[in-house]
């Protein structure tokens, strides 16, 4: 039984590679989709392993077996496993909540006062232009969406690349990205090895409205041109990035260039199938977690006397 | 790639992309002008709507330039709203978990290797 509740936490570290796979292997739109849900399913039943860890653990101490009414004590592997595995599950749990909520806490504040501001200033159609210096621009989803632009982003692209940047960010705002990379930031809280797949999901939101606002404007070039466009005024301002960072890995967003620049291809059917390793990563491990909980609560029942061992 | 299509977007579109005009600008511009920068298939009488109705909900102001109005957007109280947004959205070193930003920070290679892409290209 508890060999079970350990799957879910060890499956999600293969959920990296498989992400950036099936990221590689459909359509960015689908990806994300696929990317998402899977990354709620790991955490989902990450959690719900270590819930069921910590309750083994707690079961154990004659205090709570008493107020679980328990009249046998409870089955399981040896204690000199059970006990330090429960310890270290209200561990690991306990941390989780506490950066989750920091999170939260932190980015509902953030997105709050960018909300009023923007709501403040007059708006033009969508569009919400901030005076700074420092080239800038994202989607500020709720009601009524908005696109929030600095003056040097504006003046850094010409009028076809605006138009590029704005249907690219209004791509985001009706496909509802900020859902996404939501969920992405609750899963990576949940495990660390999900951390990764965040990145990924994010990656895949911007590939994704890209690819919207290459259609929109039925203009590859345009997209990749705005966003190169963009990236390399924000780069010469000064930045406060060490130096000493790897030069050698390509960062998102020459990867987003390279993505819309070079010719679109129809994989083979066996190519895209193996997208979908991700999602039998995850059946497997909600199937193990679901198991593990499922035979546990079967162990406190026995324990409790109302169901035959 | 654009022409009448542009005269059926919506209005909220047209109005952005007007004002977005403006802002690159940075000096007063006539209907004309705006028409010209915008490079689209927008008649110049359209352009001149959008600009009366900007003008009415006060996001622009306007001057007199001949026998007409040149436009120019109204400024906040200088960079106010700026340095709250910034100052609330750097406070956290990983911003993108918020917002979806345009383009993220570019690691030293990526600008080499940008350039290249871009060189590649034409």
């Amino acid at each position: 039984m508890t060999a079970l509740l350990l799957l879910p936490l060890i499956l999600p570290f293969l959920a990296p590679t498989l992400g950036r796979r099936t990221l590689d292997r459909l359509a960015p739109a689908t990806a994300l989709w696929v990317l998402t849900a899977s990354a709620l399913a790991l955490a989902g039943a990450c959690v719900a392993a270590l819930g069921a860890l910590v309750l083994t653990g707690l079961l154990k101490l004659p205090a709570f077996a008493a107020l679980g009414e328990l009249v046998h004590p409870l089955r399981t592997p040896s204690d000199y496993f059970v006990l330090p595995a429960a310890m270290a599950a209200t561990g690991v749990l306990t941390l989780s909540v506490w950066t989750l909520v920091r999170s939260a806490f932190r980015q509902t504040r953030a997105f709050r006062t960018a909300r009023t501001q923007a709501d403040r200033r007059p708006a033009a159609g969508d569009l919400c232009v901030i005076e700074s210096p420092d080239p800038d621009a994202y989607a500020l989803p709720g009601r009524p969406h908005r696109i929030v632009v600095t003056t040097a982003m504006l003046r850094s692209l010409g009028s076809a690349e605006r138009e590029a940047l704005f249907a690219h960010e209004r791509a985001h705002n009706r496909a509802g990205h900020h859902y996404f990379l939501a969920a992405a930031e609750l899963a990576a809280h949940c495990h660390p090895a999900l951390r990764a797949t965040r990145a990924t999901i994010r990656f895949a939101a911007e590939r994704a409205a890209d690819e919207a606002a290459a259609e929109l404007t039925g203009d590859r070039r345009l997209i990749a041109t705005a966003i190169a466009r963009a990236a390399l005024a924000g780069n010469a301002s000064p930045s406060t990035r060490p130096d000493f960072a790897p030069a050698a890995t390509t960062g998102p967003v020459p990867q987003r260039v390279a993505a819309l620049l070079a010719p679109t291809r129809t994989r083979p059917r066996t190519t895209r199938r193996t997208a979908f390793l991700l999602v039998v990563c995850t059946v497997l491990s909600v199937a193990a977690g679901a198991a593990g909980v499922v035979d546990f609560h079967h162990e406190v029942e026995v324990a409790q006397g109302e169901e035959a061992p | 790639m654009k022409d009448a299509r542009d005269e059926r977007r919506p209005a909220g579109e047209l109005e952005a992309a007007v004002m977005a005009a403006l802002w690159a600008a940075g000096a007063p511009l006539t209907p004309g002008r705006v028409q010209a920068e915008l490079g689209s298939g927008l008649a110049r009488t359209t352009v001149a709507t959008i600009l009366t109705r900007l003008h009415e909900k006060g996001v622009v102001d306007r001057e007199r330039q001949g026998r007409g109005y040149a436009y120019f957007p109204v400024q906040d109280a200088p960079g106010l709203t700026a340095r709250r947004m910034h100052t609330e959205l750097d406070r956290d070193t990983d911003r993108e978990t918020v917002l979806a930003r345009f383009v993220a920070q570019l690691s030293p290679g990526d600008e080499q290797h940008l350039r290249r892409l871009l060189e590649g290209d034409d």
